[in-house]
């Protein structure tokens, strides 16, 4: 890579996770009907770790949760969320005050829509951020450089979000990320309704992260789109992860995989035998005491029904269900 | 900037203007005609005269020439640019309404740059700090501003700080018993302050309140969201990202609140006896002055015009969105 910029962490060993993400619940306070209060919970006991210079995909179905995963991790829920469980960065404890000295600049979001720019800022203000004016011409160097890689022609700096083409908008949402020299990326959906050509160069940015170091968190509902690139995928049901699987793992039928979760979304694709299960995601506000995933289950047992599996290590991955050992 | 698209726009809108001005004109002569005001005896106030006096003088005024010819005699010399003589200043109307309405301007165009500077000010202030104690006295502050109406309050004003502290004059534009060539701008500007600051309150009040919602929404997107995310943070995020956009709906606002500027301007100016526009439509009214009222009405319609056109070509010719929306249709 050409980029100057990027002063990126060397490979580190595959064995130390940059961030872990361990046990965390997140659940929302609401009003129900006058003045009782009920906790509507969006992700239980979510578990993950993402690693330098790899590709982490977190694929779940939209309005699951997802997005609220990547907001807390990077800080920015809003005040009437209660987030419990722990996070770790680079071997410290990633508190809110550590995560709003971090994000920016060590953790960066590249969020799903135009709608995440200021409609009436010109692009390149957005993209070079809040700096004092030593440092400004600094940043123009290097947004235009940066501009030259992703092949946005120098007039786009002075656009406004709305005059900008969809593919236009893509490269310069991923623009915005690799302004600082950070260690994670997390993208949120940024695959909606491309079409071939543009999901594929799309893609190969991250790819290209990934290769410069980064720990790339992908979130997607696209499990096709993940599977080309990542070198793990999470697979996020009803507000948690069921399991986290090696890509090469998704073959043949599914005999590789560990949950019957990720067996039956991997056989309901298209090219392998395009059948769906039956039933669907349980509701945030229904009350759980087994797996998840019980209602839906081929393989269950009266255990399954009582308590929530624990996430255990299995041939590389991690999967949440009792009948793995 | 689309200069022959702002051409077309202003000639619309220019075409639009002389309608009203057909319209308001018709409405307010029939009005005047229906009301039960005698011009002679308008004109000769409580004077004692003959009966055989009195015709002459009506046939003289006209009153009795039926009312759709007075309306085209009327209208003829308005279009002459006559608009008459004022009965109670004894003077061509043209010269009263452009000394009154200089006067008000300056008294309105103070007071409308201080409601806006700092209504935007404190609504700024409030949103940033939702849902503590100051935007919670913020908004009592605003909520009393906008329930009190605004004669009471500049009798109120009028009584602490003119009458009881004596910092400023009890009324008049300029101090009694001075030749007007000695009247200093000191002077003037002396005169102003309480009125203007009576007047700009209600407008204070409007403004706040639309820039703390306006700012909270803001502040609440996306694309704030993801301001946070890149690590801006605090008064500088607001001001990049909040101010930026509460801006120009709020100026927009502003412009659009000269009919309430216009009608604060009658009451204030009555309260401080300030020689403007305002008080003269009362006397106007009050003393059956109807070249002065009907002259008033007409440019009152024009001033409050041209606010909304004013916020009809910011929204149309300077926020970027609405420029790309007319390019692209």
């Amino acid at each position: 890579m050409t980029n100057t910029s990027q002063i990126n962490v060397e490979k580190r060993g595959k064995t130390e996770a940059l961030l872990k993400v361990k046990d965390i619940s997140l659940s929302f306070t609401q009003y129900a009907s006058g003045l009782r209060q009920t906790d509507l919970k969006v992700i239980s006991n979510l578990s993950m770790e993402a690693y330098s210079g790899e590709i982490l995909a977190v694929v779940g179905s939209s309005g699951s949760g997802k997005s609220l995963l990547a907001h807390a991790i990077l800080g920015i829920l809003p005040s009437n969320a209660k987030l419990s469980g722990a996070m770790e960065y680079d071997g410290h404890d990633l508190t809110q005050k550590k995560k709003e000295e971090l994000r920016g600049k060590d953790i960066v979001l590249i969020p799903q829509s135009t709608t995440y720019l200021d409609p009436l800022m010109r692009i390149s203000s957005q993209i070079i951020g809040s700096v004092d004016a030593k440092n400004a011409d600094s940043r123009m160097k290097l947004q235009r450089e940066i501009f030259r890689k992703y092949d946005l022609k120098p007039e786009v700096e002075r656009m406004f979000p709305h005059e900008l083409s969809g593919g236009m908008l893509r490269r310069v949402l991923v623009s915005t990320a690799v302004m600082r020299s950070s260690k994670i990326v997390i993208a949120d959906e940024p695959t909606p309704g491309l079409d071939e050509n543009n999901l594929n160069e799309t893609l190969s940015y991250f790819k290209d992260m990934a290769n410069r170091g980064y720990a790339v968190i992908l979130i997607t509902h696209d499990i096709e789109a993940a599977l080309k690139i990542s070198d793990k995928i999470a697979i996020f049901y009803a507000g948690t992860i069921l399991e986290i699987a090696n890509t090469d793992d998704f073959t043949g039928e599914g005999e590789k995989l560990r949950h019957p979760y990720t067996r039956a979304l991997w056989n309901a694709l298209p090219q392998n035998k395009f059948r769906a299960i039956k039933g669907h995601q349980p509701m945030q506000d229904e009350v759980l005491e087994g797996c998840f995933f019980y209602e839906r289950c081929s393989t269950r047992n009266e255990v399954c029904s009582k308590c929530v599996p624990d996430l255990k290590i299995c041939n590389g991955g991690m999967v949440r269900c009792n009948n793995v050992s | 900037m689309n200069y022959r698209k702002l051409g077309i726009f202003m000639g619309k809108k220019t075409i639009k203007l002389v309608f009203l001005l057909i319209v308001v004109c018709i409405a307010s002569f029939w009005i005047v005609e229906q009301s039960p005001i005698d011009p002679v005896r308008a004109y000769i106030g409580e004077m004692s005269i003959q009966p055989e006096q009195k015709a002459k003088l009506e046939e003289y005024w006209g009153v009795n020439t039926p009312a759709h010819e007075k309306f085209l005699n009327w209208a003829e010399n308005i279009l002459k640019g006559d608009l008459g003589t004022s009965l109670i200043y004894r003077m061509p109307v043209t010269d009263v309404v452009k000394e009154r309405f200089a006067a008000s301007l300056l008294l309105m165009a103070s007071s409308w740059l201080l409601s806006g500077v700092l209504g935007f000010i404190l609504g700024i202030v409030a949103g940033m700090t939702n849902g503590t104690l100051i935007d919670k006295a913020i908004k009592v502050y605003c909520y009393i501003l906008l329930a009190a109406p605004t004669f009471w309050l500049a009798l109120i004003f009028l009584l602490i700080f003119a009458v009881n502290l004596g910092w400023f004059p009890v009324g008049l534009s300029v101090p009694i018993g001075v030749a007007s060539e000695d009247v200093t701008f000191f002077d003037r500007i002396h005169h102003l302050i309480l009125p203007t600051i009576t007047l700009s309150l209600l407008g204070v009040a409007s403004i706040a309140m639309f820039t703390r919602e306006k700012l909270i929404e803001v502040m609440s997107s996306d694309y704030v969201l993801f301001a946070k995310a890149r690590g801006e943070k605090g008064f500088d995020l607001v001001k990049r990202h909040g101010i930026r956009n509460v801006a120009l709906p709020a100026i927009t606002l502003q412009f659009l609140g000269f009919s309430e500027l216009f009608g604060g301007a009658v009451l204030v100016e009555q309260v401080f006896s300030y020689p403007g526009i305002g008080q003269a439509a009362v006397a106007a009214g009050l003393r059956s002055d109807v070249p002065l009222l009907l002259a008033i009405v007409i440019v009152s319609a024009v001033f409050v015009y041209s606010g909304n056109l004013i916020a009809d070509i910011i929204y149309e010719f300077v926020d970027p969105r609405i420029k790309q929306q007319e390019m692209k249709t």
